[in-house]
């Protein structure tokens, strides 16, 4: 049987009435990449406090790293590293201090811990500024230290809680390489949470969607891509899009209309052929047409085919003005 | 980037053991308050004021009484005033609020060892708050009957009730979490240091006033202090000293525990 870096069954967790993770079953491969994607609010947070045994569960079961979150959480505890939300580090210790008290928890001798300050060098690239107190150092390098504190013990499991949010693309760009070498190199399995469709898409090997504390849709991207069965015209337009949008449920291929301000979204089963019959729908009803887009489907087009809901509607608008889907 | 995937790879995590946790996390206190000094300044200050305007204000009038040395009587109530309510638990907090708390949490450490690795580092500097108080005394001419061991003595007496004392603000700090909160604790600090024996002794003061420093465990513990100083061994004023003491910690250390359970309970 195959042996599951994280396995979850029905696992449930309830704050006085509210249920923030409602019924999940997953199951990570060991060595795999996953994202949990969803917006804020959907319960990706409680879901990695839960597994990294920062929270009990409510209801259910899961196992991490061969061991169970509940009875065995000092053994998940030994197998698991995490760099959870905002980088929880210490201001008044030096980048070096943190390191070696996290390592001495780990039960690491003082040349062990040394020899993986050494090793996690090129990953945290702060330089001197090891030895200076973190209150001082930027966002950038208080993540990069909070992914290599995470490191030191050598980790089975990585849970990374939103490891790029208030990063420039720089930034993120730059911890997306990390995770990669982290998971290549090391071959640690890594979950990780997102708001960001792009970061799920580029990094995990599969994606779960995550809304309201249940799993929507899970696969690989592409899979999860394929199971919109449709391209996406994006049209925007000047004039009214509520008779655009009537105009184009007319036409024989259009599957879908999605109206996001003067941008609408038009699902057709083969974007090519439709394109012409699109634009001239669109011009009978007297609109102008500024910009007409073919694009293949992308992650929140499969969440809002999940939900009901665009994940991001604002990087959707622009997304779709420029013309650049994420998948 | 370079390769993560060197020797050090080999290594892998184990459980570190209670007395390297407890060390590993006061460790940590005591560099930060090192760093920290303003959160000690004044636990050296107030009790120098103190002792300064009681003497000076009291002196003549208490001396009146027979055979009191006043400065005596005074050192230990200075002494309480520099250790009582020193601890990490404003430090704590803000762990909790800013989340390293968590990353703690999340490494195989024993629960208990993020509570007794700080109250180990408050012992420590409790004990050497109480160093440059009793040199004061020692300069202004106070002397110690019980002699050099009894200093000793009274170091470490007034070291443990400093550390009996921080289960409450930690209590505080696991219960809530809120910075505002713990600063409370300290309110507990007046009742315990004002109404007992701190100006007068317990024949010299009004009926209500006498009546509640009898069920003051502060009291004892001044009694059992001041003996050292101007008595010499009467053990059965440092046995009372030592129940008092004992008694406020384990009210305060079970409050402690149970709130450090309420926090990493994972509820």
């Amino acid at each position: 049987m195959e042996q599951h870096a994280i396995h979850t069954e029905g696992i449930v967790r309830d704050y006085g009435g509210v249920r923030a993770v409602d019924g999940i079953n997953l199951s990570v491969s060991e060595g795999e990449i996953y994202a949990f994607l969803g917006p804020n609010g959907a319960g990706k947070t409680t879901l990695v406090r839960m597994l990294t045994t920062l929270l009990m569960p409510t209801e259910g079961r899961a196992t991490v790293a061969g061991h169970d979150i509940v009875s065995e959480a000092r053994e998940v505890r030994l197998l698991i590293g995490a760099a959870l939300q905002d980088a929880s580090l210490d201001n008044k210790q030096t980048g070096r201090e943190l390191i070696k008290l996290q390592g001495r928890l780990y039960g690491l001798s003082g040349k062990q811990i040394d020899m993986r300050i050494k090793a996690l060098e090129p990953l945290m690239d702060i330089g001197d500024a090891i030895d200076r107190l973190i209150g001082g150092y930027s966002g950038g390098m208080k993540r990069r230290l909070d992914l290599a504190t995470a490191l030191v013990h050598n980790p089975k499991v990585l849970f990374l809680d939103e490891p790029t949010t208030g990063l420039d693309p720089v930034g993120r760009a730059r911890v997306w390489e990390e995770v990669r070498s982290i998971n290549k190199d090391l071959g640690v399995t890594i979950f990780l949470t997102t708001h960001y469709l792009e970061e799920a898409d580029s990094l995990a090997q599969r994606v779960g969607i995550i809304n309201l504390g249940k799993l929507v849709a899970e696969g690989t991207p592409a899979e999860l891509k394929r199971t919109i069965g449709t391209d996406i015209i994006v049209a925007t337009i000047e004039g009214d899009p509520a008779i655009a949008a009537r105009a184009l449920r007319m036409v024989a291929q259009v599957e879908q209309v999605d109206i996001y301000d003067d941008v609408l979204s038009i699902g057709v089963t083969n974007g090519v052929e439709a394109m012409s019959d699109v634009a001239l729908a669109l011009s009978r009803t007297g609109a102008r047409v500024k910009e007409l887009t073919l694009r293949t489907p992308t992650l929140d087009d499969v969440f809002l085919q999940a939900t009901g809901n665009r994940l991001d509607a604002d990087s959707f608008s622009s997304l779709s003005i420029d013309g650049r889907g994420s998948g | 980037m370079a390769t993560l995937a060197d020797p050090s790879t080999q290594i892998q995590a184990r459980k570190a053991g209670f007395v390297n946790e407890v060390a590993a996390v006061a460790r940590r206190a005591l560099r930060a308050t090192k760093r920290d000094p303003e959160s000690v300044v004044p636990a050296l200050i107030i009790p120098v004021f103190f002792f300064i305007v009681n003497v000076g204000a009291l002196q003549d009038l208490a001396e009146t009484l027979p055979g009191l040395d006043y400065k005596a009587f005074q050192l230990p109530v200075a002494i309480i005033f520099a250790v009582t309510g020193i601890s990490r638990a404003p430090t704590l907090v803000l762990d909790i609020q800013s989340g390293y708390f968590d990353r703690l949490s999340l490494t195989p450490i024993n629960r208990l060892a993020l509570l007794f690795g700080l109250m180990v580092a408050d012992f420590v500097l409790v004990v050497t708050l109480t160093l440059p108080v009793v040199a004061l005394g020692f300069i202004v001419g106070v002397r110690f009957e019980s002699g050099p061991v009894g200093v000793i003595v009274f170091v470490l007496i007034s070291g443990i009730w400093g550390l009996v004392y921080t289960g409450f603000p930690y209590a505080i700090a696991f219960k809530t979490g809120n910075p505002a909160a713990v600063n409370t604790s300290f309110l507990l600090f007046f009742p315990f240091a004002f109404l007992t024996t701190a100006f007068l002794p317990k024949d010299a003061m009004t009926g209500w006033l006498s009546a509640v420093a009898t069920y003051n465990p502060v009291t004892y513990l001044l009694e059992g202090l001041r003996s050292l100083l101007m008595v010499g061994w009467d053990v059965e004023a440092l046995l009372k000293g030592l129940a008092a003491v004992l008694g406020v910690g384990v009210v305060s250390m079970t409050l402690a525990l149970l709130a450090l359970r309420g926090r990493t309970l994972r509820r």
